[in-house]
């Protein structure tokens, strides 16, 4: 699976489009996590259990998006955007959305 | 008393661990980006001559940074003075430039990083102590050219 965030794949031609896709997760860290991100607060810095947490949840949203894209016979997906919003207290929703299409090698790239 | 004392205490922590963390972090910061400056980062996607791209991916790197007791503090007080906040452009271009870093180690074969993006959101830890975080994401497309 091809993904990009611009509107095509460089080099490649769409040759379908299956409209869109998207994923979304919703995640929390445990009580002791957040108790340490709260100790760590005091001194500043990366608070690394949520650098984690969000990094978890980008690529379950991610991957749900890939899974939903390849159910509909892409091979690609473009034009990705992401979203974060606070739902709770903790709580983070990743939501991941692009454009599902199949791309095959351009006929300008096999020419050259 | 005590707890004037407790709070003092969380400030004076503030002050010298957080100003110790803030000149690691910034010496870290300058000696990655020093290694990736000859790679293009580039927020247009004009610029693609798709000729020679040999493999495109997306790239994505985050991090989420909160700033310290004492810089909440002085943040407060500029607060009611008004004009620039300066406790917290520290905080904010600390994030934003680990967290383009960290895209740019997420594919380091690449030679090229185009549309780039970045998004900066308020993460509230707990309501209380959740005030100063910040969570930024970069993400761009990463091109590899045809050798």
């Amino acid at each position: 699976m091809i993904l990009t965030n611009i509107e095509t794949v460089p080099g490649q031609e769409i040759v379908e489009h299956y409209g869109l896709v998207s994923g979304s997760t919703i995640r929390a860290k445990h009580a002791g996590r957040d108790f340490m991100a709260g100790i760590k607060n005091i001194f500043g810095g990366e608070l690394k259990g949520y650098t984690e947490l969000l990094r978890e949840s980008r690529a379950q949203s991610m991957e749900r998006m890939v899974s939903q894209a390849s159910k509909l016979g892409a091979n690609a997906i473009v034009n990705i955007r992401f979203a974060t919003s606070t739902v709770a207290v903790g709580a983070a929703e990743i939501f991941a959305y692009g454009t599902a299409v199949k791309v095959s090698p351009s006929s300008r790239q096999i020419e050259n | 008393m005590e707890s004037l004392i407790f709070a003092v205490v969380l400030l004076a922590l503030g002050f010298f661990f957080g100003r110790y963390a803030e000149s690691k972090h910034y010496k870290s910061i300058r000696k990655r980006e020093s290694q990736y400056r000859h790679k293009p980062v580039l927020s247009g996607k004009t610029a693609l001559s798709e000729k020679n791209i040999n493999k495109s991916q997306l790239a994505v790197g985050s991090v989420v940074v909160s700033i310290d007791r004492f810089k909440l503090m002085v943040s407060t007080i500029q607060n009611l003075l008004g004009g620039e906040v300066h406790a917290f452009s520290s905080l904010i271009d600390r994030g934003r430039r680990e967290a383009t870093l960290r895209m740019m180690e997420s594919s380091p074969g690449a030679d090229g990083y185009y549309n780039f993006k970045i998004e900066t959101s308020t993460i509230s830890g707990s309501s209380k102590n959740g005030l100063g975080t910040i969570e930024v994401m970069a993400y761009a497309t990463a091109v590899s050219f045809h050798s």
